[in-house]
């Protein structure tokens, strides 16, 4: 049964920076790198070492905690440098990339004839299954776990989020054949949620249901479809996968090859020419910025300013991620900041602060905090942008103080960080909410599991 | 080199040292710091707790500034060296004599009250070796708004030492209080020193000396220093004033909380800014007002008699409640304290009706003091987190329910 979902509460943050549609390729990296801090509680057990020549597609490594999960090359090339960190932590795997790409030839599937059990042993061989996330604890999906239900977001609310309906456009076959897969791997539903009045090529795909959504931010994270849809109860599962992703599966299937090819836009104030590029998960941000950005005094991200990654200029594109931020930083002081009239920051209160004027303007903010960290003291701001039926500074709390059947009865199954992004933003005590929600949710999945 | 380079410089020398909090509170108050974000969000929104403190303030001020007038206008009247003022720009009333002596009153409790408690706060930061938070900028301007302008100033200070610590500091500071501190402060002012607080002679400034000095024996006129309340109590009323006068504020009262008017303007501008719960402040009225009503049906349908020692507040029209005493001041600035009200918006519906509610049944029911919103607001301060458990477990009993169909 498709639903028609409106968000009321929620907060669209209007930067500067937003990318002009139009695609260019960026010039290939010299190196790639792959972080595993980017599979959050997977711990790697290399299968490579530096000097080992690979192709797109083969394994780098697995999780210790099941073989079967294993995590591919994004391209073909030398293994060049391991880079590790304290406890011999691996921080970043390097492959020198080949200038012509060879890919591993994984066979050409058609989804439709094949069962569960083939495609999650396909999507596990072929390096797909890491696209896949489960709720609770907004970790990689467990391949022994059966969801209810599999969520897909066809639309991107976040700040300067790259517009999936242009990036996915011209990817029906891909879509098609990597949704169709994703029926085979649940009793329930597939549910994709597009924009509402938008013409998303992801929208009423045979086999699954689809939604629309409309409204602020967060309209377009799937914890908020999960939440109005069906939500995760106590001993449930639901999977979810980000659209972008949804091509490369669709790939795989289709050709055989794994390719980690994403449109990403470049966004955010400090990029002179704010566009798409196509590049290969893992690249070189520089390459992709190269020659359109001021980098004096200024913070490159991998992913959203709400959520991403602080990489810096010298960083790579994260493994899930297709977006990269530019801003300026905020290490200066503002003379009696606290007090005079705000006219160039976005606020939710009228405390002399002016951004409720001009609700369309678009803002150029940096990364300054605005304020120092307190405790917690207002009430009924976070409600004002949270639309989950949850009390989100209860839960917080819960998480702070590390109660266990506290967090589970208000609702830690449902949300991952993301979810918390927006409070943290307005958050007036600066309290860093969506690390308060990964710690809790850590807490949990090492406590009940 | 800069004022702003000057500080940065002194910043890096005190950081880790035990006076950081200190010289870190007076240079965040000069300058927004410097911090960038790190991990979390890359970006925040332009207020902070400082911004949401100083509004409070800023809502404040015209009652302060009020206060200072009516101060040197009450005395001024008792003694009869001027007529009453016809409304709120009545002439007699904004005159630069009244203002100099309210001042002369008023100011050295905003002086004590500010000094006193942020020597508090800047000991237990420094003690304890957190930054000193915001809270008291608040606190400290509501303290002289709810005293007698005649208090001595000693009796404040040590008020304001007991209301920090132990109302408080023992929490473990801003956003961890149970009780509002500013009415910790008072109550603590009501018990120990309930001959000063009560009584009919400390509402207006003089009056008490000339008390003291008719009994010494001296040949002069008493000056009346009773409050509206205090009369209405007492089974009668003052002469001269009328609804009017009770709405602008031209009464005797503490210092802040006579002027509904201004108190109203406060309310509407704090509501505009999203800084008070409006929920709060509508439904403490509300509250108010049912109390009243029900007083009134009892004495309309003859259940007291006139000759009992309630009858006098019990007949009072149900709305006047509003413009006498410190209800609306109280439901505007105190009941909204966001860390000891309650915290989901469905609670505060409930929270704040029970303080309108409360507050007139102790004020017509107190033998001893005839107001209750500061007895009300502590009472519900104590209760909110038990409200606010139940409208959560509401939230909590609809996932169980979910499951259990699911299951079923």
């Amino acid at each position: 049964m498709s639903k028609d979902i409106r968000i009321k509460k929620g907060l669209d943050i209007k930067l500067v920076g937003e990318a002009e549609k139009t695609t260019d390729a960026a010039k290939a990296s010299s190196y790639y790198a792959i972080k595993p801090e980017d599979f959050h509680g997977i711990i790697p057990k290399l299968l490579v070492k530096v000097g080992h020549k690979i192709k797109a597609g083969e394994a780098l490594f697995h999780s210790k905690s099941d073989e079967t999960l294993v995590f591919p090359s994004p391209v073909s090339g030398e293994i060049s440098e391991i880079i590790r960190g304290a406890k011999r932590k691996i921080l970043e795997i390097r492959i020198l990339a080949d200038a012509t790409q060879v890919h591993h030839d994984f066979g050409k599937k058609d989804a439709s004839k094949m069962s569960g059990e083939e495609v999650k042993a396909h999507l596990l061989a072929t390096g797909c299954w890491p696209f896949i996330k489960q709720r609770p604890y907004d970790v990689i999906a467990n391949p022994a776990n059966s969801p209810k239900a599999i969520f897909v977001s066809g639309h991107n609310s976040a700040p300067l989020a790259a517009d999936l309906e242009y990036v996915l456009a011209g990817k029906e076959a891909e879509l098609t054949a990597a949704l169709t897969a994703l029926t085979k791997l649940t009793e329930g539903s597939v549910h994709v949620v597009t924009k509402k009045g938008g013409n998303s090529p992801l929208a009423n795909v045979a086999g699954t249901t689809s939604h629309t959504v409309s409204g602020p931010h967060p309209a377009g994270n799937v914890g908020t479809h999960i939440n109005k849809i069906d939500p995760v109860n106590k001993g449930e599962t639901v999977w979810t996968i980000a659209a972008q992703d949804l091509i490369i599966i669709g790939e795989v299937l289709l050709t055989g090859k794994f390719n980690a090819t994403r449109t990403i836009a470049v966004t955010g104030s400090q990029i002179s020419n704010p566009k798409y590029v196509t590049a290969i998960a893992g690249a070189n941000i520089k390459d992709l910025v190269a020659g359109n950005i001021n980098l004096d005094n200024t913070r490159v991200i991998s992913g959203n300013v709400l959520s991403g990654r602080q990489e810096g200029a010298e960083g790579v594109l994260g493994y899930y991620d297709n977006q990269i931020t530019a801003i300026p930083e905020g290490d200066d002081y503002e003379f009696f900041g606290w007090n005079k009239p705000i006219f160039n920051k976005v606020s939710t209160s009228r405390a002399l602060t002016f951004s409720w004027l001009k609700p369309n303007k678009k803002y150029d903010l940096n990364t300054n905090t605005n304020g120092e960290h307190r405790a917690f003291v207002t009430t009924g701001t976070y409600e004002e942008v949270f639309p989950l039926d949850i009390y989100p500074m209860q839960t917080l709390k819960a998480c702070m103080y590390a109660d266990l059947d506290e967090m589970e009865a208000l609702g830690m199954y449902e949300v991952a960080p993301e979810d918390f992004a927006l409070t943290e933003f307005v958050c007036v005590s600066k309290q860093p909410h969506q690390k308060i929600i990964r710690e809790g949710l850590d807490l949990m999945l090492k406590e009940i599991g | 080199m800069s004022l702003k380079s000057k500080l940065h410089n002194l910043k890096e020398k005190y950081k880790g040292k035990k006076m950081a909090p200190a010289f870190n509170a007076l240079h965040t108050f000069l300058y927004l710091p410097n911090e960038t974000t790190h991990g979390g969000t890359h970006v925040k929104a332009a207020d902070d707790l400082k911004r949401t403190m100083n509004t409070v303030i800023m809502a404040l001020v015209p009652c302060l500034i009020y206060g200072m007038f009516n101060a040197g206008y009450q005395h001024y009247l008792a003694t009869g060296a001027i007529e009453a003022a016809d409304g709120f720009l009545g002439a007699s009333f904004w005159t630069l004599d009244n203002l100099i002596l309210g001042a002369w009153q008023v100011l050295p409790l905003v002086i004590v009250s500010y000094g006193v408690g942020l020597a508090v706060e800047f000991l237990f930061a420094v003690i304890k070796g957190h930054e000193v938070e915001e809270g008291y900028l608040v606190t400290g301007m509501l303290v002289p708004l709810i005293v007698p302008v005649d208090i001595p100033l000693w009796m404040l200070a040590v008020a304001v030492i007991f209301g920090v610590v132990i109302g408080k500091e023992v929490f473990g500071g801003t956003g961890m209080n149970i009780l509002n501190p500013a009415l910790t402060i008072r109550a603590f002012l009501f018990f120990a020193y309930p001959t000063w607080m009560s009584g009919d002679k400390v509402w207006v400034h003089g009056a008490v000396e000339r008390s003291q000095q008719i009994a010494a024996g001296q040949n002069v006129d008493a000056i009346s220093g009773e409050t509206l309340l205090g009369a209405y109590a007492q089974n009668s009323t003052l002469p001269g004033i009328d609804y009017w006068d009770m709405f602008w504020g031209l009464i005797p009262g503490s210092v802040g909380e006579t002027s509904k008017f201004l108190i109203i303007i406060g309310a509407l501008f704090l509501i505009f800014t999203k800084v008070g719960s409006w929920r709060i402040m509508l439904s403490t009225i509300i509250g108010a007002l049912v109390m009243g009503l029900i007083f009134n049906g009892v004495v309309d349908a003859g259940w007291i008699p006139d000759t009992s020692k309630f009858y006098g507040l019990m007949s009072v029209p149900f709305w006047q409640h509003l413009i006498i005493g410190s209800i609306l001041f109280g439901a505007v600035y105190m009941a909204t304290d966001p860390v000891t009200a309650s915290q989901t918006n469905k609670g505060k519906w409930i929270y704040g009706f029970l303080i309108g509610f409360i507050s007139i049944m102790i004020r017509v029911f107190n033998p001893a003091y005839p107001e209750g919103v500061f007895l009300a607001i502590l009472l519900m301060n104590v209760f909110a987190p038990t409200i606010d458990h139940y409208v959560v477990q509401a939230n909590v009993k609809k996932r169980m329910k979910r499951l259990k169909v699911k299951t079923a």
